[in-house]
């Protein structure tokens, strides 16, 4: 066993193992930290395929931001656990069951049919190697179709995450500034002409009446 | 590499329904919230009429690739892609006065809905895996995010949530089984993996569990039993001028990627899948015309109907002749047409606080409005299969693919099953000519939709019977289209 062999096996346990922490673990916490684990397992297998710029991405915008992210949710969303939780055990035989014959089927076709004696080997490359630039070359000209579309479909979620939380609450109050600066001072102040005649009976000053004063707004 | 050798002409209709789509996004959000429905509606109709001409002005005779393979231009795609967008631009037509009344935000419906026509025209001339995929999941995140347009309604939530979960269960089902897929062929191209499957021979059993994940993933995707569960639930579920949009073209967009996935890549194998094809179909048939009797809401039972002739579509698929997947894509066509009728008539009927999805709610239509209580006959004689309808001839065709291909055994349990099937499709007659008129007032309200609609729906519903002189044509050039596309 080469140490490229072995290191894909032992990062290969661990991938197979955080993933299964995932779903099972109680505390979504830690089950979303188990996914960073996942994720850094699968980076370091890319590694040993000479993918350095994928599993950097993945490092990068899966553990940097979208778990970091997910970790907040996790924590502002107030989530019943023991809702959530209530079917597992009811359903884990059944599912258990098809899980395990999936595997065991799985297994079984690829051990007895899939030699990879007959595939030829991927070609090693040197160190003057750079995997940024073939994967651009490989993205900007030969798949420059697909990439557009993941570019729309990237556009679709931006929209339908917006029209899907955007409210317009009627309720709310804002200020509208363009208004506010446009104000002018008729807007604002009424002037009103009063004749300047004396009253004809003193005013009871120990009984002020609101109603006299006229009100302005 | 430059833009010439990429062929980009070629794709020109879906660039030109990705770009307006795009444009209609910017455009809606300036202009006055009161005239913003209107224009939208008119520029994504115009859109979608407009790349009908472009595809038709430049209807393909030859098979032509064009971004180094993952782009593939034939007749076939074409003819499926001019369907999908006139389909799409009569369910707009329908769905206007629904999503007024209701203050469905219209600028995102049209847009969304021009997103997901651009995703289904890619799955149409996909060559790719990658594009296929790709061109599927456009589609259905576009389709999940309409569904949930009703944002506070309990059972449009529910719908979008189980499509949303079980789309992507089966996105990852379809996905696994590509992998495999590469694996053993070492290519992504269709061309090329059907070439190396034909190396690998057809006793592979690598291969056999590959098709055994992307033949599930695809029943999911049409909704084939046992894989069905989130037909009936979105169906009802979902605002019906959203119901009535997944309920048409995505069914031709379904019949592209079965075609370009089964046929075009994995041929060779159809031992392999015929048996699980039949076996899909087969329950499908049964189960959807079964439990459509139950039911007592019309979108429901369209969403029985419609798991019921998904079945039979897989029938002409199932035969594995040219002459079964020429009958599959006169069936799909023919159907979906019908579909696209259906839900045009409940938009129609509905008003705006009555959704008139009840099969009650159709008691005694032909004294409210004999002219829609007709349309609703036609369109249900020819769901059922009664002979002077197109209905019957795409069932027909099936049948003869059938039975040419040795299946008689099959065929025959289709046909009984379509017997029962006609009982539900038949009651829908006796409610709207036979019972009393029900004295609930939103059922008296008169029928107040924008002339457009009436005669788009007329016209659609007519059609149903005026093509019969000119049937053979059509299944002429489903024959023609057909052959260039597995030979």
């Amino acid at each position: 066993m080469t140490f490229l062999q072995f290191a894909f096996y032992v990062f290969g346990a661990a991938l197979v193992f955080a993933a299964g922490m995932v779903v099972t673990i109680r505390n979504p916490v830690k089950s979303a930290l188990f996914l960073v684990l996942a994720f850094f397992s699968a980076a370091c297998v890319w590694i040993t395929l000479q993918a350095e710029f994928l599993a950097i991405v993945l490092v990068l915008v899966y553990v940097g931001a979208v778990m970091v992210l997910f970790l907040f949710v996790v924590m502002m969303l107030d989530i019943d656990l023991a809702k959530l939780r209530a079917g597992f055990t009811r359903y884990l035989p059944i599912g258990g069951l098809v899980a395990v014959l999936l595997v065991a089927e799985i297994a079984l076709v690829m051990y007895g049919s899939f030699d990879t004696g007959e595939y030829r080997a991927p070609v090693a490359y040197g160190v003057e190697y750079s995997n940024t630039e073939a994967l651009g070359a490989q993205i900007y000209t030969q798949y420059v179709y697909a990439f557009e579309i993941a570019a729309l479909i990237l556009l679709v979620a931006i929209i339908a995450a917006i029209a899907l939380t955007m409210r317009r609450r009627p309720n709310n109050k804002y200020n509208n500034p363009s208004a506010q600066v446009r104000v002018k001072r008729a807007d604002r102040l009424r002037i009103v002409k009063m004749d300047s005649v004396l009253p004809t009976a003193p005013i009871s000053v120990t009984e002020p009446t609101t109603e006299s004063i006229p009100e302005q707004d | 590499m430059t833009l010439q050798s990429l062929q980009t002409a070629l794709a020109l209709p879906e660039i030109f329904v990705a770009a307006m789509a795009s444009a209609i996004l910017i455009l809606g959000l300036f202009i006055n919230k009161d005239r913003n429905d209107i224009v939208c509606f008119w520029l994504s109709v115009f859109t979608l009429i407009a790349t009908c001409v472009l595809i038709i002005s430049d209807f393909a005779t030859q098979t032509a690739f064009a971004f180094n393979g993952l782009f593939v231009d034939d007749p076939m795609g074409d003819l499926l892609k001019v369907a999908i967008c006139l389909l799409s631009a009569t369910i707009f037509i329908y769905s206007r006065q629904y999503n007024q009344d209701r203050n469905i935000f219209s600028n995102e419906y049209y847009v969304l809905g021009l997103f997901a026509v651009c995703g289904m025209m890619v799955m149409a001339s996909a060559n790719h895996l990658l594009t296929l995929y790709l061109g599927l999941e456009l589609m259905s995140l576009c389709l999940y995010s309409m569904i949930a347009f009703f944002r506070d309604d309990k059972l449009a939530v529910e719908a979008a949530m189980k499509y949303f979960v079980l789309g992507a269960l089966a996105s990852s089902i379809l996905l696994y089984g590509m992998s495999l897929l590469y694996g053993l062929t070492g290519a992504l191209e269709l061309a090329v993996i059907s070439s190396v499957v034909s190396n690998l021979g057809k006793d592979n059993l690598a291969l056999a569990l590959a098709v055994v994940f992307i033949v599930v993933a695809l029943a999911f995707k049409i909704g084939a039993v046992p894989f069905h569960m989130w037909i009936p639930d979105v169906y009802h579920g979902a605002p019906t001028s959203t119901t009535a949009f997944i309920s048409a073209a995505p069914k031709i967009a379904a019949f592209a990627l079965i075609m370009r996935l089964l046929v075009g890549g994995l041929e060779d194998l159809h031992v392999q899948w015929q048996q699980m094809l039949i076996i899909l179909a087969l329950l499908s048939v049964a189960v959807g015309n079964i439990i459509a009797i139950a039911q007592d809401n019309l979108k429901r039972m369209l969403a029985y109907s419609t798991i019921s002739h998904m079945g039979f579509f897989l029938f002409g698929i199932l035969s594995g002749s040219a002459a079964g997947y020429s009958a599959s894509l006169f069936y799909i066509l023919i159907y979906a047409t019908m579909s696209c009728a259906a839900f045009g008539l409940i938009l129609y009927l509905s008003t705006k606080d009555f959704e008139s999805d009840q099969l009650n709610d159709l008691k005694g239509l032909s004294k409210r409005s004999p002219w829609t209580a007709l349309l609703f006959l036609i369109l249900m004689f020819s769901m059922a299969g009664v002979p002077p309808t197109a209905g019957f001839f795409a069932k027909l065709s099936v049948i003869q693919a059938l039975i040419d291909a040795n299946l008689a055994w099959v065929a025959v349990v289709a046909v009984v099953l379509a017997v029962i099937g006609a009982y539900y499709y038949l009651r829908i007659i006796k409610l709207i000519y036979f019972d009393a008129p029900q004295t609930i007032p939103e059922a008296d309200a008169p029928i107040a939709v924008q002339s457009d609609s009436k005669i788009v729906l007329a016209i659609n519903v007519i059609i149903i019977i005026a093509i019969l002189p000119w049937i053979g044509t059509l299944i002429t050039l489903c024959n023609r289209v057909i052959k260039q596309f597995v030979y």
